[in-house]
């Protein structure tokens, strides 16, 4: 799978009441959550955030709470992949049962830069910032989570399980 | 049986409900699940999910908890739909345990004081506090929606074996810490990703003698030092806890003394003195008497930190007969109804109503900047609870400091952040007294 998008640049330590503050977690609406993603951290992101953009940030993205709404909100706004040196456990569990791609590079967390055009490239890992032209190699997602990825997260993988006959 | 090889409590667990003899670190094992959890946040975007799946049946009634304790009693229409779905789904689904408001509790709390977690159990919930039940000597850990969903579904749920890292703790306590200042102390000595996806394993002289309520902060605080699960040895003292609340079978586990660890950290626990962690990140823990002075406006005692009848009762001794500062609120909130009844039973709110408090149901409330007691624009709240990140409580441009109950206590009478002995003459002997004389 291959995507393309303008980069949005955080640093380390992102916490979820960052990525989607409390106060708006009384909806589960996907649509409603992505208006205030990252409000409190950026208020831009919300207005300029196109569809396919790629967001990069450093140690510990997604620390905090369990919320799911934190990666829901940053897929509905439109980002289609996140790279970052490590991310939090929960968070990392979440954003591929949404279907959203998350790399570890330390490298590619480090140099790419904000509103570099960056492509990705998720079967190999490879991630070519267009802006400074050069490549990075992140660590390969796991197939059992590439799978994931391309059924669209965890209930439409596991629907297409039950169909092969394989109960869940 | 043949001989495996040695393993500690974490890698016990995981082996015995995956039906493995041994598993090793990084193993992806596919475990029977004891208990899953969800709240009024995150249980109906699981609900949505598991819909979704196609799923019909809960895998065991008695085994899917839902607790509405975020918004609840519901702060306004969006809560209260919320609320709904789960009380909804709970009748549909014939759940024996949905706690209504009328019983509820903040879910970390509630559910040891049921018996519903237990040692030697494998417990995820949808909620990242989920950790605390590793007090008991339990796997436990938290879960998005999506992976709540799976588990409601089929009862199973894959996790990786994480690595564990040893944090011994020797020596005696000094008057007024408590497990609350050991946690800060540990997350500020390795940092908020200190333990990034790995089992924080508390042992040594000091835990062995720290009472269940001091063990549920340590573990409860475990997330935020990055950790997959916190947990303890299961002893004497978590017997003496479960015993009572238990009605099913459960097994205490153990490290063997060879196990293998990814990292052992060795602590004074007398020379740590109470702890502050200062915004905007738990890591940022320093010694009260080193903060300097620090004004405060809000006080919160409550929380699934903090929040059990043990905490209510320090801040009582410290409280007892004295006023909070004018320029300063002070919000207590019990953790569970049966700790506000406890509490009452005790004369506790007595004294927290003549100091000057106000006294909320059981809620995460402001904890999260839900209501109760959100914070405006450039105010300061010290509290008991676990996360001070930037906006947690209310306005962005507000503030949190983390501490224990004891130094909440003493701070809200002082309306800046103090040593408990600033206020209480030396010697008390803090914390480790019980009831209120
Ligand atoms: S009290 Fe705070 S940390 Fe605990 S479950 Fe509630 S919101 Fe989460």
């Amino acid at each position: 799978m291959k995507l393309e998008g303008r980069v949005w640049k955080f640093g380390s330590d992102v916490d979820t009441d960052a990525i989607i503050p409390a106060r708006y977690l009384n909806q589960t609406d996907a649509g409603e959550l992505a208006k205030h993603a990252m409000e409190d951290e950026r208020p831009e992101f919300v207005r300029e955030v196109k569809k396919g953009d790629i967001l990069v940030a450093e140690r510990n993205f997604g620390c905090g709470s369990s919320r799911e709404h934190a990666p829901l909100a940053l897929k509905a706004a439109g980002i289609s992949c996140i790279i970052a040196e490590s991310f939090a456990r929960i968070f990392y569990r979440n954003g591929f049962n949404q279907g959203l791609p998350l790399l570890e590079s330390s490298e590619a967390s480090k140099e790419i830069q904000d509103g570099d055009q960056v492509q990705i490239d998720l079967s190999t890992g490879e991630i070519f910032d267009l802006t400074q032209q050069r490549k990075f190699l992140a660590k390969p997602i796991p197939p059992f989570m590439q799978e994931l990825i391309e059924d669209g997260g965890l209930i439409p993988h596991l629907q297409k399980k039950e169909l092969k006959g394989k109960t869940f | 049986m043949a001989k495996t090889h040695p393993m500690t409590i974490t890698e016990k667990i995981l082996a015995s409900h995956a039906r493995e003899k041994e598993v090793f670190p990084g193993d992806l094992v596919d475990a029977r699940v004891d208990l899953a959890l969800g709240n009024d946040i995150t249980a109906p975007l699981a609900i949505q999910a598991f819909e979704k799946m196609g799923a019909k049946k809960v895998f065991h009634r008695d085994r899917v908890v839902l607790v509405p304790d975020h918004f609840a009693p519901a702060k306004d229409i969006l809560s209260a739909q919320q609320c709904k779905v789960l009380r909804n789904f709970a009748k549909a689904h014939r759940l024996t345990h949905y706690f209504e408001i009328g019983e509820m509790g903040i879910e970390h709390a509630l559910l040891p004081e049921k018996g519903l977690v237990l040692p030697g159990d494998v417990v995820i919930g949808a909620d990242s506090h989920t950790c605390t039940y590793g007090a008991l000597g339990a796997f436990s850990t938290g879960v998005g929606s999506t992976d709540l969903a799976a588990v409601m579904a089929t009862g199973r749920l894959w996790f990786k074996v994480p690595e564990s890292i040893k944090f011994i703790f020797y020596g005696k306590l000094n008057p007024w810490v408590s497990g609350k200042d050991l946690i800060l102390f540990t997350i500020g000595q390795i940092g908020v990703d200190g333990a990034l996806y790995q089992a924080m394993e508390f042992t040594g002289e000091t835990i062995r003698t720290l009472p269940m309520e001091g063990r549920f902060t340590v573990a409860n605080m475990a997330i935020e030092a990055g950790g997959k699960s916190g947990i303890f040895d299961p002893d004497q003292i978590t017997l003496r806890y479960v015993k009572k609340r238990a009605t099913r079978h459960y097994k205490l586990y153990h490290s063997d003394a060879d196990a293998r660890y990814r990292e052992v950290y060795e602590y004074d626990a007398s020379k740590i003195n109470p702890q502050v962690s200062l915004p905007h990140i738990p890591s940022n823990a320093r010694d009260v008497r080193e903060v300097g002075k620090i004004e405060i406006d809000q006080v919160v005692i409550g929380s699934c930190t903090n929040g059990r009848l043990e905490d209510l009762r320090v801040a009582a001794k410290i409280l007892k007969g004295k006023k909070i500062a004018p320029s300063l609120r002070l919000i207590v909130i019990p953790a569970t109804q049966e700790i506000y009844r406890q509490a009452l039973k005790e004369g506790l709110f007595d004294i927290f109503l003549s100091s000057g408090a106000v006294i909320s149901p059981p809620t995460c409330g402001p904890c999260l900047g839900g209501y109760m007691g959100v914070l405006a624009e450039g105010e300061r709240s010290l509290a008991t609870t676990n996360r001070n990140f930037r906006g947690r409580m209310g306005h962005v441009q507000s503030e949190v400091y983390l501490a224990s109950p004891a130094v909440a206590a003493a701070s809200a009478i002082k309306g800046r952040i103090c040593h408990p002995e600033e206020v209480v003459k030396k010697g008390f002997k803090g914390s480790r007294v019980r009831g209120v004389k």
